[in-house]
């Protein structure tokens, strides 16, 4: 089973989000970068498959050379290897699809490629679609649930009504969501022999893009917000309450 | 919302709510002070800063009295709050180095009055944490008291019992956006919730205090820095565990990491990756902030020679594939040039106080004694060494700043010698004799800044020509940062003289029509002596101990030219300030940077001196203890006759452009005397132990007073002077402690190396018990150096009455092992010239 999963170095926003002077981009001084929660489950989820029924999971990115350590984190993770496509511009989502499917296309072939459903940050919910129609592949979005075996993969969606179920032969491509499995934390042994393992990074050129940013706009957010349910020991029925909304109690 | 505006003006207003400031806070309380306010900018109880990502342990034990003394009273206020869990800590060795290091360890307990801590075999660490591999350590240091706090409860309990007394008002999520001064004092906070009327504000304020003391022109020299910590888990030895944390807390010191559980959780926290420095305005606000302003995005490429240290140190942990990284954050901290916290009312605003670059282990202890020093004008632990006026104006650059933090980073936990010098932004402070001495092949020590000849390589034959009188060190630890050429040149000014560069002493002009009351405010003795005398006299504190010891030339009737070391100076100099008449009677000059000093000392000073002037400089004319202007060749000259080497001589004072000449005047003149240049290790050691003269910071401190210092010499003055109550107290009862000089009876350890004290050891009765005064305090040596003219290795050491006996045999521990010596003078008298035959001829 050879597995690739796509991923994108976003900025881990926790507090108010800050834009750039320019309106271009966001302040990204203070933050950190991660992954999406989507590909990390996405990441998981490729390994769990592999580590079961053996093969390769190879984990791809378009982006800053900072992103290996993207690359590092789902090695951390358990993914065999990294494919680091290194440009330092924005690109958009048809120009990302074009380059993921050049570099595809060249380690070829796949029996499942993954896709975290969207972006963190730009949400465009398009590349892993643009993909599967490049390479000719069927998809399925926005997955909550997986299994693969015998040379198909059975895909869940969550609705609002329940699940969709279905069943696709592989190769094939998924988009993935949060939830769909818990992702594990890296060992300090994982950590250590991500560091030995092979990447291999080429610097591409992005196309004229077709789309203009304008300007980003931060929505007017409520911030944060903290709701006082008592004091003392008046407060514990309301907090009962709300655990038990959480289902946590 | 209540807005400051509607409060009345507050006694005291605290900036940040962190463990500085709620602490600071209660012990105002405490004092009886009111209308309290406390301000910070984040959220109420973790506003933000570096308290609230701390890791929150506490080890007792360290080198420094000073921050010693200050985490035992923390950590007797955490546990009467019932927020400290004790579990033990052990420092653990991996290299013989390091196992010697801990022996100092076992020395700096004993003499702080520790006890209970003890060294351990590997196999006895694995004991007690049996999840390390003992097999990469050679030992450790077992501290039972080790233990970790809840620092942000702790802030709560301490704030509500201010609020508790009415004493407090407390607004959380309210930044200061100025500081009003006026004529030099503090008179007005302005927030984003009003402003307020204040003579006193304290800036607790972590890593942001650079830019809060900033707003009243003031500076606070420290810079925020990265400390990288990660959380595994879940451990499964951890599994049975109820509390949240059950094993010894391990400090691997050789990789400057420690291990501690956290609840199933083992935390690992690193000062071994490279010094991250960032700027105080760099910080995020607390809305933009990921997790808080001082968590900032861990990177992983600054800890990976961590993870393989930490794997090493415990494999059964962190070789666990199913122990996972679940947290990773660069932790946010306040460094300093110096490494110490930066206390006390800045020198340049009055009211403005300073109470930053303190950690969670010394918190509560500062602001105990911050509290105590704002109400009464003193703490009971002595600050002198976090006294936040010691800087020099050069040494608050952000340069500076940023390079020592970095360099001092890396050894947080590091074997750090008595000695040690730094490497980074030298040669600042360069005294006008710095080229000849560079010729002469001086090994620079730097003090105040200033670069000081320690001593000459060029004086290498007189290793020949002393022999056997110059004791060689043979283990390598009291060899470091030392050169027998230290005791050839002070056999050089023994017998014949020797010329010492004194540049970085600190000088200041007292004048006025008021000047004899101010400084006879501040000196312990009469002052008001005809102009040509010098005076050497202790300076009080309130409570009659040390607040320092100087000179004071009398130069005309309105002038008064104090010299204080460099160390010291600048907290002298805010100290004679402070204490000026309010009329504007007195005025101070600072006139370090005006002056040099050439030290000329030795049986021959007076044959060179006389060949240089026409003045008469003979005893009878120019006796011991005056000073006046002579003429040496073309320069006119301040010569003033004392000494700290106990020999006949002058120090030399010109204006700085003119010391080249005054230098190559005295030596071309020497040389046929046989003059030598020497080096701050015979001026500041060797000579002054030869002659038991006491020094600031070593024997001189807030814990001692004048008669136990063996310097009450002669009656009390009438006029009154700081401290002078508590000093006629002192003299009528009998002292605690007497200040005694001892000398080493064996130097030979038990492999046959001879060994050598540094200071700070502790002293032992000969059955081996730590000897304890009447007031609770541990003898140990103050100060230790050869005396290459008696031939001895001196100790001074403040003793018990009962054991401060002439003849008396008591033992020195160094190194972990037990060292005879006696004691020779239970008084000031000193060991080689007892007669003083030699100042005075």
């Amino acid at each position: 089973m050879r597995i690739l999963v796509a991923v994108k170095r976003v900025p881990i926003t926790g507090g108010r989000i800050v834009l750039t002077d320019d309106g271009q981009a966001i302040q990204t001084r203070h933050l950190g970068f991660t992954i999406s929660p989507h590909e990390e489950c996405g990441v998981e989820e490729a390994v769990r498959i592999v580590e079961a029924q053996g093969g390769e999971v190879v984990v791809l990115t378009l982006g800053p050379a900072e992103a290996e350590e993207q690359l590092r984190e789902c090695m951390a993770i358990g993914a065999d290897r990294g494919i680091h496509l290194v440009s330092d511009e924005e690109w958009d989502a048809q120009a990302t699809a074009a380059a993921l499917v050049e570099a595809i296309r060249a380690e070829a072939p796949f029996d499942l490629i993954v896709f975290g459903n969207e972006s963190a940050d730009a949400g465009n919910y398009q590349v892993g679609i643009r993909v599967a129609y490049a390479l000719g592949l069927p998809i399925v979005t926005g997955l909550k649930g997986l299994v693969v075996s015998d040379g198909r993969a059975r895909a869940e969606q969550e609705t609002a009504s329940g699940r969709d179920v279905y069943e696709v032969g592989l190769p094939a491509i998924v988009t993935v969501k949060e939830g769909l499995n818990l992702p594990r934390y890296p060992s300090v042994p994982a950590k250590l022999r991500a560091n030995r393992k092979p990447v291999a990074a080429q610097a591409v050129g992005r196309p004229p893009s077709r789309l203009q940013k304008l300007r980003l706009v931060v929505p007017a957010g409520r911030g944060k917000q903290a709701e006082i349910l008592g004091r003392g020991p008046e407060a514990a029925p309301a907090v009962v309450e709300i655990m038990r909304r959480l289902g946590v109690a | 919302m209540t807005e400051l505006s509607s409060l009345p003006p507050a006694q005291a207003v605290v900036i940040g709510a962190g463990i500085v400031g709620n602490s600071l806070v209660s012990h105002l309380a405490e004092l009886g002070w009111t209308d309290l306010v406390l301000l910070d900018k984040g959220p109420l109880p973790n506003p933000g800063g570096s308290t609230g990502h701390a890791s929150n342990f506490i080890f007792p034990v360290d080198h420094s009295k000073e921050m010693t003394q200050l985490t035992l009273e923390s950590m007797r206020q955490y546990r009467n709050a019932g927020v400290f869990t004790e579990s033990g800590g052990i420092e653990v060795a991996r290299t013989e180095g390091r196992m010697q290091e801990l022996h100092r360890r076992m020395a700096s307990a004993k003499a702080w009055g520790i006890d209970g801590v003890r060294l351990l075999t590997p196999a006895e660490v694995k004991e007690l944490v049996p999840y390390i591999d003992e097999s990469v350590i050679v030992g450790g240091f077992y501290s039972p008291t080790v233990g970790i706090v809840d620092s942000l409860r702790f802030g709560t309990i301490m704030r509500e019992r201010a609020q508790a007394k009415g004493a407090l008002s407390v607004f959380a999520s309210t930044e200061v956006v100025g500081i009003d001064v006026e004529q030099g004092r503090v008179s007005r906070v302005r927030t984003t919730r009003g402003e307020l009327e204040t003579a006193v504000v304290v800036v607790c304020c972590g890593v942001w205090s650079p830019l809060v003391a900033r707003m009243a022109g003031a500076s606070i020299p420290l810079t925020p820095a990265v400390h990288q910590m990660i959380d595994v888990g879940p451990v499964p030895h951890f599994k049975d565990t109820t509390g949240v944390i059950e094993f010894p807390i391990v400090r691997d010191m050789d990789t400057n990491m420690y291990e501690r559980q956290d609840g199933s959780g083992l935390e690992i926290g690193s000062y071994a990756h490279r010094p991250i420095l960032h700027d105080p305005e760099d910080l995020p606000s607390v809305e933009a902030a990921a997790l808080s302003p001082t968590e900032f995005p861990f990177t992983q490429e600054d800890f990976t020679q961590q993870l393989e240290d930490a794997l090493e140190l415990i494999p059964d942990v962190l070789g666990n594939e199913a122990v996972g990284i679940k947290y990773a954050i660069n932790g946010i901290l306040s460094l300093t040039p110096d490494g110490l916290p930066l206390l006390g009312e800045t020198p340049e605003v009055k009211g403005l106080w300073s109470a930053a670059a303190v950690w969670v282990k010394e918190g509560p202890g500062v602001g105990k004694s911050i509290a105590e020093w704002i109400v009464r004008g003193e703490s009971e632990i002595d600050l002198q060494s976090s006294d936040i006026a010691r800087f020099y104006d050069c040494q608050k650059s952000r340069e500076h700043v940023r390079a020592r933090s970095a360099e001092g980073f890396n050894k947080t936990y590091g074997i750090v010698h008595p000695a040690e010098q730094w490497d980074s932004n030298r040669n600042v402070r360069l005294s006008p004799f710095h080229a000849r001495e560079v010729d002469l092949g001086a090994v620079f020590f730097e003090t105040a800044g200033w670069e000081r000849p320690h001593w000459y390589e060029s004086n290498a034959d007189l290793l020949d020509e002393y022999g056997d009188r110059i004791a060689r060190r043979e283990a390598e630890w009291e060899s470091r940062w030392w050169s027998p050429l230290i005791n050839a040149e002070h056999l050089a000014m023994r017998d014949r003289a020797a010329m010492f560069d004194l540049t970085a002493f600190c000088i200041f002009d007292v004048t006025g029509p008021g000047a004899l009351d101010a400084v006879q405010r501040v000196a312990m003795r009469r002052l008001d002596v005809a102009p040509g005398k010098i005076v050497y006299t202790p300076v009080l504190s309130p409570s009659g101990t040390f607040k320092s010891d100087l000179t004071v030339m009398r130069l005309g009737d309105e002038r008064f030219r104090v010299v204080t070391g460099g160390a010291h100076g600048m907290a002298d100099l805010k100290w004679f300030r402070d204490h000026l008449p309010a009329d504007g009677s007195a005025q101070i000059a600072d006139l370090t940077s005006a002056f040099t000093t050439l030290g000329l000392w030795g049986p021959r000073a007076r044959d060179i001196l006389s060949s240089l002037t026409s003045d008469d400089v003979s005893n009878e004319s120019f006796p011991f203890a005056t000073c006046r202007t002579i003429e040496l060749d073309s320069l006119r000259v301040l010569a003033s006759r004392i000494s700290y080497v106990g020999e006949l001589g002058w120090e030399l004072y010109v204006p700085i452009e003119q010391g080249a000449k005054l230098w190559d005047l005295v030596w071309e003149a020497g040389r046929p005397h046989g003059v030598v240049p020497a080096g701050i290790g015979v001026y500041g050691t060797t000579g002054r132990l030869e002659k038991c003269y006491r020094a600031f910071g070593f024997e001189l401190d807030a814990d001692y007073d004048v008669i136990e210092a063996g310097m009450a010499w002669g009656t009390v003055k009438a006029p009154d002077f700081v401290g002078k109550d508590a000093h006629v107290r002192h003299r009528e009862s009998d002292p605690v402690a007497v200040l005694c000089t001892l000398t080493v009876d064996d130097h030979s350890s038990k492999d046959g190396t001879k060994r050598y004290m540094l200071g700070r050891e502790p002293v032992l009765s000969k059955s081996g018990e730590p000897l304890v005064d009447a007031r609770d305090r541990r003898s140990f040596v103050t100060s230790a150096g050869a005396g290459p003219s008696i031939g001895k290795h001196i100790l001074l050491a403040y003793l018990p009455p009962e054991r401060a006996v002439v003849g008396e045999e008591l033992l020195v521990e160094f190194m972990g092992e037990h060292y005879p010596v006696t004691v020779a003078t239970d008084d000031s008298t000193s060991v080689f010239d007892p007669e003083n035959a030699r100042v005075r001829s």
